[in-house]
């Protein structure tokens, strides 16, 4: 099949509703096409899938392979993972880009082990080797204190996960046109090793989705207490902005865990991450190096955060966002007056 | 039940640096732990234990220092330990490692069924949760991942139920047994060790099993079995430096306007 090469996104989706990093990879994926003359193709997995075929193609899919089944409802390791196989071993792609997300992973790793080949997890980069037109897949290693990239020589396909929200998003086109190729897939239901049976959805009252926020200001340890978080509210109700913080805060329970950024937290690339009172370690940086703006304010001049910072004040934070609040109010009032 | 818990021994990552002049990971002086996960899985492993009576096994591939690692195994509740060790199993990527640890397991069960595997979400030093699924699959079991809860377990039914935590939700799942299951921290609080177990660890020797002895087919193991090798490591790029100003009163209007300049830019 050298000749019609094909690199396979995974669409993910939970009751139709796609995970945008599934978008972010298929902008990817025609960025990496042309240097192995391929072609890109989605692959969509569900129940009732037509509504978002379209969609796939609008961000950059030549090809979109279907397989529409009840028994595709709910992501499951086993139904998910045979549906996927039958697809790859027809169709022999090149390279397979998955979401480094839970579903992602978790589906990633049976598809690997099953076709034999080679899986990266949790790419921040990739790049197809100009010389030996390999997928070079960069990804932080030893809780990203080092970086490696990661090479797969001898075996087909090529498969890594990325994380969200570290690639572009692509913007939709909806006059592209597409390939769409329905495939069938059958299962003895009886036969199954595990079943769904029930779907919680998160609380949202506060389940933050900061890895969409365009702003976010940021709290580390340096607020000090719980009760001088109402300054960060302030600044953060006037920007516009979502709040994100360190680890030791969600320890601490000022916080809950759906704002925390790092390694263990969430990913995050907004227009402007205002990190204050953060000192920036290593598995903080790994979630928020992405950011296009980094400002930040922080009493210790050699704080690390400073390294990634675009613009960075050294001085006591309990005088400088005060002073920032007024300013912002001031700038308000004179755009509104 | 009969429970296999598979463990990892790790690096202390925190302290994992890269050697500016050579490219290469420092690794001398730094402390070997048990992969922090893992710890959770044998938590589980020893509740359910507790709960349903049984047998757990500690799973290692390793140096021989991993030994260490199921030494701490049996303090936190295990009653045996193997450890898979032979320098033909160095430089495994994920996909040779399942394939060397479920060969383990096969000869584990045969012995005595296995009910249960656990292992932790993820290792700290690869950090790819591509192990667990992987032997789950070699070895036609459910997979079960990202664990938070063991609603329901009954042996007599052979059936699992247990909770997922997804990014959106949580996930209900039964599955049969045998199953593999990857547990999240939030699955449980590890208990420190027992003076009887720390009694039984510090006397523990585990049992050893290499290459020769699982049989193992030479091509699918190390180097050589692993279709992903490392091209290049390197320290994570830092951007190029921005203007860093200390605050001062006398400068503070321009501070503010340029933090200003900069938010405004961003909005627009
Ligand atoms: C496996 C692992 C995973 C981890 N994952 C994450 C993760 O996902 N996210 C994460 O954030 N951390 C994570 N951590 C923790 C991480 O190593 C750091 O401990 C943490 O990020 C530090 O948080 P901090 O910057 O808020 O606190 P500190 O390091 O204590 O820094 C506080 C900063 O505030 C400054 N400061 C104090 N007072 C003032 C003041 N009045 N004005 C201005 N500045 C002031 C200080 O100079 C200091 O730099 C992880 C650790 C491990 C081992
Ligand atoms: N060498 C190993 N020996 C035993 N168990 C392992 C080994 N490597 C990984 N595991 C298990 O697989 C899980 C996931 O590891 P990883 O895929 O490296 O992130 C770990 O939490 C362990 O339970």
């Amino acid at each position: 099949m050298s000749d019609n090469k094909e690199i396979w996104v995974f669409i993910e989706q939970y009751h139709n509703e796609v995970a945008d990093v599934s978008w972010e990879l298929l902008g990817e994926a025609a960025k990496l096409a042309p240097a192995i003359k391929a072609k890109t193709a989605a692959i969509i997995l569900g129940k009732n899938i037509n509504t978002f075929v379209k969609e796939t193609i609008a961000y950059g899919a030549d090809k979109v392979y279907t397989i529409d089944n009840p028994i595709l409802g709910d992501y499951q390791t086993e139904t998910y993972s045979k549906a996927f196989l039958k697809l790859a071993k027809k169709y022999k792609p090149e390279i397979i880009l998955l979401g480094a997300t839970i579903t992602g992973r978790d589906l990633a790793s049976a598809v690997a082990t099953k076709l034999e080949t080679g899986l990266t997890a949790d790419c921040t980069a990739l790049e197809i080797n100009e010389e030996t037109k390999f997928l070079w897949q960069t990804r932080p290693a030893f809780g990203g204190n080092v970086m490696a990239t990661i090479i797969c020589k001898l075996k087909r396909p090529e498969m890594a996960t990325v994380r969200p929200r570290v690639m572009e998003m692509p913007t939709a086109d909806f006059k592209r046109e597409g390939e769409i190729i329905r495939e069938y897939f059958t299962l003895d239901e009886e036969s199954l090793l595990a079943r769904v049976l029930d779907f919680i959805p998160a609380d949202n009252t506060d389940a933050a989705q900061i890895e969409k926020a365009e702003i976010i200001v940021a709290a580390g340890r340096g607020i000090g207490s719980a009760d001088n978080f109402g300054l960060l509210r302030e600044l953060a109700d006037l920007l516009g902005a979502d709040i994100g913080v360190s680890r030791p805060l969600v320890e601490m329970g000022w916080m809950p865990y759906s704002h925390q950024v790092g390694q263990t937290g969430k990913t995050v690339r907004p227009k402007l991450y205002l990190a204050v009172g953060i000192s920036g370690a290593v598995q903080h940086l790994a979630g928020m190096r992405n950011s296009e703006v980094v400002i930040a304010i922080n009493k210790d001049p050699e704080a690390p955060i400073f390294q990634v910072a675009d613009y960075g004040i050294v001085g006591d934070l309990f005088v400088i966002v005060p002073e920032l609040i007024n300013a912002v109010k001031a700038l308000k009032s004179q755009s509104e007056g | 039940m009969n429970i296999i818990v598979c463990i990892k021994q790790v690096p202390d990552t925190t302290q994992v640096r890269i050697d500016p002049k050579t490219n290469t990971l420092i690794r001398q002086g730094i402390p070997t732990i048990v992969n922090p996960y893992d710890l959770h899985a044998l938590e589980a492993a020893v509740e359910l234990k507790e709960n349903h009576g049984g047998f757990i096994t500690a799973l290692t591939m390793g140096p021989p220092q991993a030994k260490e690692a199921l030494k701490e195994a049996i303090s936190a509740g295990c009653d045996g330990g193997v450890l898979l060790t032979d320098r033909a199993f160095a430089g495994s990527d994920t996909l040779a490692t399942s394939y060397i640890l479920s060969a383990a397991i096969r000869r584990l069960d045969a012995d005595n069924k296995v009910d249960l595997i656990i292992c932790g979400q993820q290792s700290i030093d690869g950090d790819t949760a591509q192990v667990g699924p992987g032997i789950a699959q070699r070895l036609n079991y459910s997979q079960l991942t990202y664990v938070s809860k063991i609603r329901e377990m009954d042996i007599e039914l052979g059936n699992v139920i247990v909770e997922r935590r997804l990014e959106n939700g949580t996930q209900v799942v039964s599955g049969r047994l045998p199953a593999l299951i990857t547990v999240v921290k939030e699955i449980n609080e590890y208990r420190y060790a027992s003076l009887a177990n720390l009694i039984k660890a510090a006397k523990f020797e585990p049992i050893i099993w290499n290459q020769e002895y699982l049989k193992l087919d030479k091509s699918r193991i190390g180097l050589k079995g692993s279709p992903t090798t490392v091209r290049r490591i390197f320290a994570p790029p830092r951007k190029s430096s921005g203007e860093i100003v200390n605050y001062k009163s006398e400068n503070s209007r321009e501070i503010m306007k340029s933090i200003i300049d900069i938010i405004s830019k961003v909005r627009q």
